[in-house]
């Protein structure tokens, strides 16, 4: 199965060539290296910036303005705070300017910690994100989540921001991508440029097949009575998995969603599944104060508060400025598996 | 060459222009001076808010709207301007009205809905990019358009304007970095409007650099200084500065010295400052003192710019606002993959 990454990569190549991406730029996304994750290796429009995250949004604005369908990347989200005011505005354009223009451009940006990033390479984004009305915000957990939804994000006439798990990227998925090899070393074989010198190769492209992840639909990972897991990206495997332990240690059955899209997000899916549990969780690794899933957690309130068994919890990495690089602070500054499961077994059991 | 030619020409300095073209630039000139003045009204009677605008631009930003490629697509040109360009505007053919609109705020503001302050016009028809408050972000959008326009062929010129003061963010350099990557240079005429300050600044206190446009010579880009409050002059320099866009693809910068005949803003209380040139004042006396243009053509220009303001005035009056229902329109374009917002933004998904 192809990995993360992988899947990002022929999505991009699929929206090259049928979804009509004009360019996929940004710092170090072109050849040689094709971006520093990889995600942009062999890409036809693929091209290097210059090292401005400014300038690759004002680009990425200007390219989707005069009728071309830019992907941007920006190398971490760590370096896209100095955008933040161009990104407020890419949100406005349509808004601001009575309709005279819409603006379909896609940011992909790694976000989160999991790769020993330390201060600058670790930061969520998805806080910030959600804020920047006029975009919509995805995040996969997998590689066929991350296929659809980078095509949805290409396909979507507005500016979609596609926030990739960096601890994720090479995770392979467990559904395999419309048209993609059966065969993994296949794979690898066709689209990861070979190390050293590359100068003579081309990618040989499956012939990857359209597959859409809708905007604003999140995916019930697993199905339960007893209790409600929101998350996404980087922690939704690690719920999958406490919730699994859970089940076998209590005999509690547990809905768990995975968002996929931050905004618009599945309100629908989120508001059943706490009408049928009465106990809610919600985890992600974002900072705590202003945290996106207070916001969940006030719709919750506000709005199905007599629905509630117990007291709905959130669990999310500490407000401090950064994530040290001994992994001693990043395991006690973002939920890790063991926090996951004492919150869900702290909630599957509450006296109601 | 025959004189009944040349006495149809005004001159400044070694250059020339024919007096149609002088009084076509004149009318769109009082045209929008007409229309600043009357909205700095309008921003103090009530029947709108806050006033900002381009009094004092007016030579320079005619003489380049009656030079914009004007139309829709990368074979045109694109306009990324700032908050001083009605001028421009009106020469590329925007009636009064719709300033008028965007001041008092109606619903048939078809710039921003009522929504943007005035002088933030935003016209896909034309490629005018939606104006922003926020200083120097137009500068680097520019090169995106450019970038479409270069792959497109034609002469399409991303033409960027701002003031002296915003060229102190880093959007300016971040322009000149993109415009001019070897072998991807890019049709982007760099206009810096150069009004000698940022809102109460004087740039003297602030930038060490003789002229904006020599920061463009690193890069190779090159320039020219214009006195911008003389409308012959801003006419040849807009035409040679577009015209090497046009053919080389690559960038130039333009510096235009200009007045600010009513301060920033209403927040400096848009009153007529007395100690700057105004354009329109110079400019007729050079065309009554030539002999060429009488008196009476002029008062006759004021008095159907001051007409079609009037009308235009109480015809807006009549319009209507917006709606509260409103709010959200024109928030996101219509989407087949959005399972929530199809159609556009409807307030927190359901």
């Amino acid at each position: 199965m192809a990995t993360l990454v992988q899947a990002v990569r022929l999505a991009l190549h699929y929206g090259e060539e049928h979804l009509g991406v004009t360019d996929i730029f940004g710092e170090d996304v072109g050849p040689p290296l094709g971006g520093v994750f990889t995600a942009t290796q062999g890409l036809r429009t693929a091209w290097n910036s210059p090292l401005d995250e400014r300038g690759i949004i004002g680009m990425a604005m200007g390219i989707a303005y005069a009728g071309g369908r830019p992907v941007a990347e920006i190398q971490f989200c760590d370096y896209g705070f100095n955008t933040i005011d161009l990104l407020k505005v890419a949100g406005n354009q349509r808004w601001a300017g009575a309709g005279n223009y819409s603006l379909p451009m896609v940011v992909m940006t790694p976000s989160g910690s999991g790769i020993r990033g330390s201060l600058y390479h670790s930061h969520s984004f998805e806080s910030w994100a959600s804020r920047l009305a006029g975009w919509k915000i995805v995040m996969p957990s997998n590689a066929l989540d991350a296929y659809g939804l980078m095509l949805s994000a290409i396909k979507d006439p507005n500016p979609v921001m596609v926030l990739l798990p960096k601890a994720l990227l090479r995770v392979r998925g467990e559904q395999r991508i419309p048209g993609e090899p059966e065969d993994d070393a296949e794979l690898k074989d066709r689209i990861d440029a070979p190390v050293g010198d590359r100068s003579q190769w081309k990618p040989r492209w499956p012939d990857v097949q359209p597959y859409f992840v809708p905007l604003g639909v999140g995916s019930l990972v697993r199905e339960g009575d007893d209790v409600t897991v929101i998350s996404y990206g980087r922690t939704l495997p690690l719920c999958v998995q406490a919730a699994d332990e859970v089940q076998r240690e209590t005999g509690k059955s547990i809905d768990v969603i995975d968002l996929r899209s931050i905004f618009p997000y599945d309100w629908k899916m989120i508001s059943q599944s706490v009408e049928k549990t009465g106990r809610v969780l919600l985890v992600n690794e974002d900072t705590e104060v202003t945290n996106f899933g207070e916001h969940l957690l006030r719709r919750i309130i506000d709005e199905q508060f007599y629905d509630l068994l117990v007291r709905p919890r959130l669990l999310a990495g500490k407000h401090v400025p950064g994530i040290g690089l001994n992994q001693i602070y990043e395991q006690n500054t973002v939920p890790q598996l063991r926090e996951i499961k004492r919150e869900l077994l702290a909630v599957a059991t509450e006296a109601a | 060459m025959p004189t009944e030619l040349l006495a149809a020409e005004l001159i400044s300095g070694r250059e020339a222009l024919s007096v149609d073209r002088c009084l076509e630039l004149l009318r769109i000139m009082i045209r929008a001076r007409v229309m600043e003045e009357r909205l700095i009204k309008m921003s103090k009677s009530g029947q709108g808010h806050f006033w900002i605008g381009g009094p004092g631009e007016e030579a320079f930003n005619a003489a380049l709207g009656l030079q914009v490629r004007k139309g829709q697509g990368p074979l045109y040109d694109y306009l990324h301007l700032h908050y001083r360009n009605s001028a421009t505007l009106i020469a590329m053919g925007m009636p009064l009205i719709e300033g008028v609109r965007q001041m008092a705020m109606t619903a048939t503001d078809t710039h921003s809905l009522g929504r943007n302050f005035i002088s933030h016009w935003a016209k896909a028809e034309w490629n005018v990019i939606p104006v922003t408050s926020v200083i120097e972000v137009q500068y680097v959008m520019a090169p995106g358009t450019a970038l479409v326009q270069k792959r497109a062929g034609g002469e399409g010129v991303s033409i960027v304007v701002g003031g002296d003061a915003g060229t102190a963010e880093g959007d300016f350099a971040s322009c000149m970095i993109w415009s001019t990557r070897p072998g991807n240079e890019l049709p982007v005429l760099m206009v810096v409007t150069n009004n000698s300050y940022g809102i109460s600044t004087p740039a003297c206190s602030q930038h060490a650099e003789k002229h904006i446009i020599d920061r463009g010579k690193a890069f190779g880009i090159r320039g020219e200084v214009v006195d911008g409050n003389d409308p012959i002059a801003s006419w040849h320099a807009i035409s040679r500065a577009l015209q090497y866009c046009r053919n080389t693809r690559r960038p130039f910068m333009l510096e235009a010295h200009v007045s600010r005949l009513y301060g920033h803003s209403s927040s400096s209380g848009a009153l007529r400052v007395k100690n700057e040139v105004c354009c329109i004042e110079q400019f007729e006396k050079k065309l009554l003192d030539s002999g060429l243009v009488e008196t009476a053509v002029i008062e006759q220009l004021h008095d159907d710019a001051l007409a079609e303001i009037e009308q235009a005035v109480e015809q807006v009056m009549k319009e209507p606002m917006p709606r509260p229902e409103d709010v959200e329109k024109y928030t996101y374009a219509p989407s087949e993959v959005d399972a929530v917002y199809p159609h556009d933004y409807t307030g927190l998904p359901r």
